[in-house]
């Protein structure tokens, strides 16, 4: 017999249930944001700047609307009553002169910067006319290093707006007592998420209840929304946004651009809807890039290769602007950097440059993929330099599961980094177990005396998920029996709806196919947080969790009256509330319970009325995930060209609650580091042009390149933070990719510390190989962010 | 560009009578005149390969021809391959494989496979690698569509 507060058997988490999201996406029914049209809408379409810094002489849209189907070309004369985008995450005051407005003001500082926008009757003709808007600039020198020494954003302001100093204990002493001082200068390049789905947005406005709509949002609905009433003065109440399905966040889709903005005045001013799609172009020097950071880092280390402290003064490279995420890439660059390792001392201070090239927000895996780099490149070299197997360095520096939960005197995200549970070592151990390290070892080495360039490589990280403050859900059931989850949360292809009807069926006693999951709706939920920094599982789901709890209570209560029988003994299975202190007896179906619950029946009227239950989770503290990448490489010497030949990533999420979509995150975050580690780069000649403007240039993996990732999900530290244990389990799979890559093709050449740069495209690799067959020992020298004059 | 033409676009059995532009592309006119949104346009330059369609039996970019072009051939899209409510082998196959997430670049590797498997049902693991990796997907990592792909191919010579 079980009393109602038991916890409830698991028949869904844990399970690969197949994915509730699917069957539309599979028959071409999605309703992605291009596929939204309005009767009447107007198409706009951006004129971007061609020059990446100049002073802007004069604007001329006269030929533009001179014709026919045009009905408006803007500049920033129209919009100047609009404040520029603001911050959403990691405000620094000092940064916000440098905010980007709608359109370029008197200065243009990137190629891509909307400098005019047309509207037009149909999307070909507004791309006519937009090439006929003639843009006259005075053209500017651009800054194109972030390491270079800083230039002037506008008069009295500097390109270097800010520096984001972490650290704790002292640097000085440790470095003065160090056996060894083992330094590295790392770079990581410019790449970007680019989803296959460019950016749109639809916004439509309703003179007859002063309603204005934003269709195609993604990612933060809630919180644009507020944004977007706040930038044109209006009531919140009065401004909705509805997400569709999105094709692919990664980060980068649904942070408020200019572009959103844009169509939401001029549907007021215009009293038409207007939609903008973003073409590929436009999405890859428009969009937010990403990770362009150089780091010169140096650790003081004891005679056992024991860390007794790392000191990193990093340039990261932010583009032109500074947007939505502020310092969020910085902070996180200089927070997580330390990872899964005892660092008694340690300092970073993180130079935000600006630049005159494409803004930079987060990717996948913001300021982890760029420091696991660093922090793994120099564990190598400690190995190296004190002439240490490079696991054993790592077993040495290891924080202890005896540790946990353990305090890292750093906060980011406006919250204290707790680690709260993991055994790293044990994983460790786990993940070299799985690919029978020993023997990998010694079958590279024979393979290796017989003139192969192959090689294996190890990294690990801790991740970081869950970010709170507060995540609420309401559930009802109807008078149907159909069970609704509305969120404040989104969707990005992840499979959120069906990791929250998994979680609800489990705690509410229903099959998970009978619920429906509202996300991304501002008007059927009054906040939200979206989805973002591997939260919803965690956030959303514990919310789920709990409100589907209450709305069990609430139908035992009702169904114990109706009933007649003592709540504890019944239970809620299948969708039933039946008794479970006998076989057989009466129970009632929670359709019928609603309907008891209803307007102007008996129960109606002393419960309150309806079958309906909120539930909120709040939490001060992020989870902490970590993992292990192991990669094994072999180098063309040749064609410089990586084969991947083995990839395993074994990572603790604390609790599965689907498998198959946890392993799908964390094989699509693989494909995605693969890229970013050996593929991509947005590359700019010296003037500033973008060279990667096409998908033939900006090279992302295909189902060639990506190889079979050997995945092994574990349990083994729930987080204590929430009761079923949830990590988040997004951005694991994109990590370590670099770091790992970058020690695998070390071994493969057999020099250490030989990649000091991502991506090792084939002519850095062959410049290498150069290097390492002339035995010529293999200096970190610092690298140049940009090599304008480098082609793949 | 104003001198429209008449032409008849046949997709998934049905007649779509539409007026075009010489330059409009047979994507957008799929999408925006016949009204069938299945078909994305992922980079409208032919890398991506999310706009794929059947014409004539023949795995297209959508993107790279022009409806005019199109003219009275036989055009398939992803929204003729389920019959009613039921999906067919290759489509279960995806969901069961877990062979997409976002969905966005699903339909253009539907369409591609579905062209690639009707020629060619006995193509090997390494060649059909070959043909997937002609079009992008920015979410999976492609093993599961690699995978769904296989089972299906083998369900389908059954």
């Amino acid at each position: 017999m079980a009393p109602p507060d038991a916890k409830p058997k698991e028949k869904f988490v844990g399970r690969s249930v197949p994915r509730l999201e699917d069957r539309p996406l599979l028959t071409g029914r999605g309703r992605f944001a291009a596929d939204i049209s309005f009767p009447r809408q107007l198409h706009m379409r951006v004129v971007r700047s061609n020059f990446a810094h100049g002073r802007i002489r004069s604007i001329d849209p006269s030929a533009a609307l001179a014709k026919a189907g045009v009905h408006a070309v803007w500049t920033a004369a129209d919009t100047a009553d609009i404040p520029p985008i603001d911050f959403r995450l990691t405000r620094i005051e000092c940064l916000e002169p440098y905010r980007q407005r709608l359109f370029a003001t008197g200065t243009v500082r990137y190629v891509g910067e909307p400098v005019a926008a047309v509207f037009a009757d149909d999307p070909y003709l507004a791309e006519d006319a937009a090439e006929l808007v003639v843009l006259d600039v005075e053209e500017l020198p651009p800054l194109l290093r972030a390491d270079a020494e800083p230039g002037e954003f506008e008069p009295g302001r500097s390109t270097e707006p800010a520096i984001v100093r972490k650290g704790y204990g002292d640097i000085d002493a440790a470095f003065r007592s160090a056996h060894a001082v083992v330094e590295a200068t790392l770079s990581i390049g410019r790449h970007s998420a680019v989803p296959i789905e460019t950016r749109g947005a639809i916004a439509r406005y309703d003179a007859a209840d002063d309603m204005l709509e934003l269709h195609g949002a993604a990612k933060v609905p809630h919180w644009n929304r507020a944004q977007i009433a706040r930038m044109f003065g209006r009531a919140l109440s009065s401004v909705h946004l509805y997400e569709g399905h999105v094709g692919g966040g990664f980060g980068v889709r649904g942070e408020l651009y200019p572009e959103d903005v844009l169509v939401c005045a001029a549907a007021m001013r215009l009293r038409r809807p207007v939609k903008w799609i973003e073409d590929r172009r436009e999405h890859l020097i428009a969009a937010n890039h990403s990770r362009q950071q150089c780091h010169h880092v140096r650790a003081a280390v004891d005679r056992d290769g024991r860390i007794l402290a790392i000191e990193d003064e990093i340039f990261h490279d932010q583009g032109a602007y500074m947007r939505t995420h502020a310092a969020t890439v910085p902070d996180l660059t200089a927070a997580m950097l330390p990872g899964p390792y005892r660092v008694p001392a340690y300092r970073a201070d993180v130079h935000i440059r600006l630049t005159n090239k494409t803004p930079c927000g987060t990717y996948r895996a913001p300021g982890r993929f760029e420091s696991t780099f660093v922090r793994e490149r120099l564990l190598d070299a400690i190995a190296a330099r004190l002439r240490l197997d490079r696991i054993e360095v790592r077993r040495r520096n290891l924080i202890a599961l005896q540790e946990m939960p353990y305090a890292r005197p750093l906060d980011t995200l406006g919250t204290g980094i707790v680690l709260d549970s993991g055994d790293y070592a044990g994983l460790l151990d786990k993940a070299l177990a799985a690919v029978e390290w020993p023997r990998l070892r010694e079958k590279l080495a024979q393979r290796r005396a017989a003139g192969e360039l192959v090689g294996a490589g190890v990294a690990l990280f801790v991740e970081k998920s869950g970010l709170g403050p507060i995540d609420e859900v309401r559930i009802s059931v109807d008078e149907q029996g159909t069970v609704e989850v509305v969120s404040g949360s989104a969707s990005v292809g992840q499979g959120m709806e069906t990791v929250l009807a998994q979680i609800c069926a489990d705690a509410l006693g229903v099959d998970c196919h009978r619920v429906r999951v509202v996300h991304g709706q501002t008007n059927r939920i009054e906040r939200g947080m979206g989805a973002f920094a591997s939260r919803v599982t965690v956030m959303t789901g514990e919310a789920t969790r709990i409100a589907a709890a209450a709305l069990r209570t609430k139908a035992i209560e009702a169904a114990a009256e109706l009933l007649q029988a003592p709540a504890a003994v019944l239970d809620v299975v299948d969708g039933e509330v039946v008794r479970t202190d006998s076989g057989a007896g009466p129970s009632i179906g929670l359709a019928a319970i609603a309907r008891a619950l209803g307007r102007g029946s008996k129960l109606g009227a002393e419960h309150p009325l309806g079958l309906t239950a909120e539930g909120s989770f709040t939490s001060n503290h992020m989870n902490y995930p970590y993992g292990v990448h192991i990669a094994v490489t072999r180098v063309d010497a040749e064609t410089g060209a990586v084969d991947i030949e083995r990839f395993l990533i074994a990572y603790d999420v604390g609790k599965a609650v689907n498998p198959m979509l946890i392993e799908g995150q964390i094989v699509g975050g693989c494909a995605q580091g693969i890229g970013g580690a050996l593929l991509e780069e947005f590359l700019y000649d010296e003037r500033g042009e973008p060279l990667s403007v096409t998908l033939a240039d900006y090279l992302m993996p295909t189902a060639r390149e990506v190889p079979p990732v050997q995945v092994l999900i574990r349990e083994d530290a729930p987080s204590p933070l929430n009761p079923l244990g949830l990590k988040g389990a997004g951005e694991g799979g994109a990590n370590a990719v670099g770091a790992a890559l970058a020690a695998a093709i070390d071994d493969a050449l057999g020099a250490p510390n030989a990649v000091t740069e991502l991506p090792i495209t084939p002519l850095r690799l062959k410049r290498l190989i150069g290097h390492a067959g002339r035995g010529e020992r293999l200096a970190a020298k610092p690298q140049p962010l940009d090599r304008p004059d480098e082609a793949r | 560009m104003s001198e429209r033409s008449d032409i008849t676009l046949t997709i998934n059995g049905h007649a779509h009578a539409i007026r075009v532009e010489p330059r409009r592309t047979l994507v957008d006119a799929i999408r925006e005149d016949c009204g069938q949104t299945g078909t994305h346009i992922g980079c409208e330059h032919g890398v991506c390969g999310a706009c794929t369609v059947l014409v004539d039996g023949e795995p297209v970019r959508s993107c790279l021809m022009l409806a005019v072009q199109a003219d009275g051939r036989e055009i398939r899209t992803v929204e003729g391959l389920a019959n009613g409510d039921d999906l067919n082998p290759l489509q279960r196959a995806f969901m069961e494989h877990h062979g997409l997430q976002c969905g966005f670049c699903t339909p253009g590797f539907l369409m591609l496979v579905t062209g690639v498997l009707e020629r060619e049902p006995d193509i090997s693991d390494d060649d059909l690698v070959d043909v997937l990796s002609s079009n992008l997907c920015r979410c999976t990592g492609y093993q599961s569509i690699v995978k769904a792909v296989r089972a299906a191919a083998a369900q389908m010579r059954r």
